[in-house]
């Protein structure tokens, strides 16, 4: 199966948006070789700005930006994004509501041996909470691509969590990408997987091993995490009476959160949450920690099988 | 079209305009707070003469067409000073002057730190101290980028770069050689807790700028002349962005606000608001 990281499909996303838009701006914080904005800075470096490691004056200065009719795309690790400048994202973007999109790469376990201090497993949680803020989680590059034009096309604050590691393709150019509308990829009555980013494809792996035990789970790439597509959750819901919720993320507040508060208030199901349990990651090669942490295909089944006995 | 660069001489009609309208900005803030009943008197009498020259004299606005992409920009980085920014912009004839009236309350636009998308001729969302002059700086590279001629201009309370990303954007702003960037330091040496030397003393401002690579002037931040030939000088500058640090009184122009935090974030009662009125000129 072809592979391709999301940061890669990132960075290439955003020399063609550069090729047809001259408003678009890119700024990243000293680490363009690894969001690969530097691909951009190669082509328009008259519209590339590096901020040096400074990334609370890279989102102010995005601000400005955009408050001067550009577009500006702003990266670094989901980390430093999200955590050492979230005030400004949410005073000076947000509020504002600024034509800035956040898109942070290394997002999760998977950034490997750095360790803990650069995982980052609460990002989702954070950037959902504030106003105005579009979330979105692509599960590999095609839909990577699809994601930049559509983000670039909608007004507003966006944060786009992209991550480390190859991860395979999923989707061909014809995907029907939309900003807050879930993409089912799979149907089935028994369960319903509810996957972001990188889990999408494990869970299609163990939608394949399950089917081979006679057990049909529907499987949803919830790309958008805000605004979340509440109308296919309910359906799921109602259509197959259990979910499971897959993310690279803390169970607390990101995808599963999400979920929970949509069939809580519209049609409680059994719910599970898998994901990160409220604790840091450590150092380790990506698949070492996903096995540590438990994200696996193997995982993905065995909680499908505890779920449907909730039923 | 371009906006032509301006040069002109520094007449003593001009500076006596400028003075006019310092002195209605200053008794508008007087009356502001008097309505809402909280608000930052002090820094915004501090700033009153420096946004006074910047409206009055240097920068070119339209208060009809205040979108205009040509415009110069103004970011009152200390946000908290939303009463002088209010009071110039409903002099120059952005929204009526019986706005003022609303500020601080519940559905008016006049909200307690300036909100773009809500009142018109306010460039920037501040408040959240430091961050409007990073604003600044992206304004500047944006005008850059598109070889504009217009300019951007920011004010900073000297409390208030105590915060490291206003280093960050200094840094940034002689790194991208930003001479078309002006930001005005109001030098009244007071924050909430204190004189600033003893809460955090960012002494000595002026070689720091320095240090930063900004062209850096010292003026009377209360004596329009020396504003309006710093300002000049700021234009002829190429190459760097330049600091006005300006030296100013808290709570400026009522004797009894002078000097005093706790008029930073206090607001005048009835019998204070006419004392301050009468010294101000205005029975």
């Amino acid at each position: 199966m072809e592979k391709q990281a999301t940061r890669d499909a990132y960075g290439q996303a955003l020399v063609e948006l550069g090729r047809k838009y001259d408003n678009v701006v890119v700024l990243d914080a000293d680490l363009s070789k690894s969001t690969k904005t530097a691909d951009f800075a190669k082509v328009f470096p008259e519209r590339f700005i590096n901020a040096g490691i400074a990334e609370q004056n890279m989102i102010g200065m995005a601000a400005g930006l955009a408050a001067s009719g550009k577009v500006a795309f702003a990266s670094s690790f989901a980390i430093f994004a999200t955590g050492r400048a979230f005030e400004m994202v949410r005073n000076s973007l947000a509020y504002a509501n600024l034509n800035v999109k956040v898109c942070a790469t290394h997002a999760g376990l998977t950034v490997g041996e750095d360790g803990g201090s650069h995982q980052s497993v609460e990002d989702i949680a954070i950037m959902r909470s504030v106003p105005n803020i579009c979330v979105v989680v692509p599960a590999d590059g095609t839909s990577t691509r699809k994601a930049v034009t559509s983000i670039y096309q909608r007004t507003g604050p966006v944060y786009l969590r992209l991550g480390r590691p190859s991860v395979p393709i999923l989707y061909d150019e014809g995907v029907d990408f939309t900003i807050g509308r879930g993409i089912e990829l799979r149907e089935g009555r028994d369960a319903t997987l509810i996957a972001c980013g990188i889990m999408v494809a494990k869970c299609l792996e163990a939608a394949d091993s399950l089917h081979a035990d006679g057990i049909e789970v529907s499987v949803v790439d919830m790309h958008t995490i805000k605004p979340i597509d509440q109308e296919l959750i309910v359906r799921k819901a109602r259509e197959t009476g259990a979910i499971l919720t897959v993310e690279e993320h803390s169970v607390l507040g990101g995808l599963g959160g999400a979920v929970c508060e949509v069939v809580c208030e519209n049609y409680p199901v059994p719910v599970h949450r898998m994901g990160i349990n409220d604790v840091f990651g450590q150092s380790g090669s990506p698949d070492e920690l996903m096995q540590y942490y438990g994200l696996t295909v193997k995982k993905i089944i065995d909680n499908v099988h505890i779920l449907m006995k909730k039923k | 079209m371009k906006m032509e660069v301006k040069v002109r001489e520094i007449t003593e009609s001009s500076i006596q305009e400028v003075a006019e309208k310092a002195l209605i900005i200053r008794q508008d803030i007087i009356k502001m707070l008097g309505e809402s009943g909280s608000g930052h008197t002090g820094g915004s009498l501090s700033a009153a003469d420096i946004v006074s020259c910047l409206y009055f004299w240097e920068m070119n606005v339209d208060p009809q067409r205040p979108q205009q992409e040509e415009r110069d920009r103004f970011v009152l980085s200390k946000g908290h000073a939303a009463p002088v920014l209010y009071a110039a912009l409903a002099e120059k004839g952005y929204f009526q002057r019986e706005e003022l009236a609303k500020l601080r309350k519940l559905g008016s636009p006049l909200q307690g730190h300036p909100d773009m998308r809500k009142v018109p001729g306010v460039d920037a969302s501040t408040g959240s101290l430091g961050q409007g002059i990073s604003w600044a700086v992206g304004m500047a590279l944006a005008g850059k980028m598109d070889r504009r001629s217009n300019r951007v201009y920011a004010l900073l309370g000297d409390g208030e770069i105590e915060e490291g990303i206003v280093w960050e954007a200094l840094m940034a702003a002689s790194h991208y050689h930003l001479d078309n960037l002006v930001a005005f330091l109001d030098h009244n040496g007071l924050q909430i807790d204190g004189p600033i030397r003893e809460v955090m003393s960012p002494e000595p401002v002026a070689d720091k700028f320095r240090a930063f690579g900004w062209e850096t002037l010292i003026v009377d931040g209360h004596n329009h002349r020396q504003i309006m030939e710093a300002l000049a000088t700021a234009r002829s500058t190429s190459g760097r962005p330049t600091v006005i640090i300006a030296d100013t009184v808290k709570g400026k122009g009522c004797s009894f606000m002078e000097n005093r935090a706790e008029w930073h974030g206090t607001a005048p009662n009835k019998e204070q608001v006419t004392q301050a009125l009468a010294e101000l000129g205005q029975v």
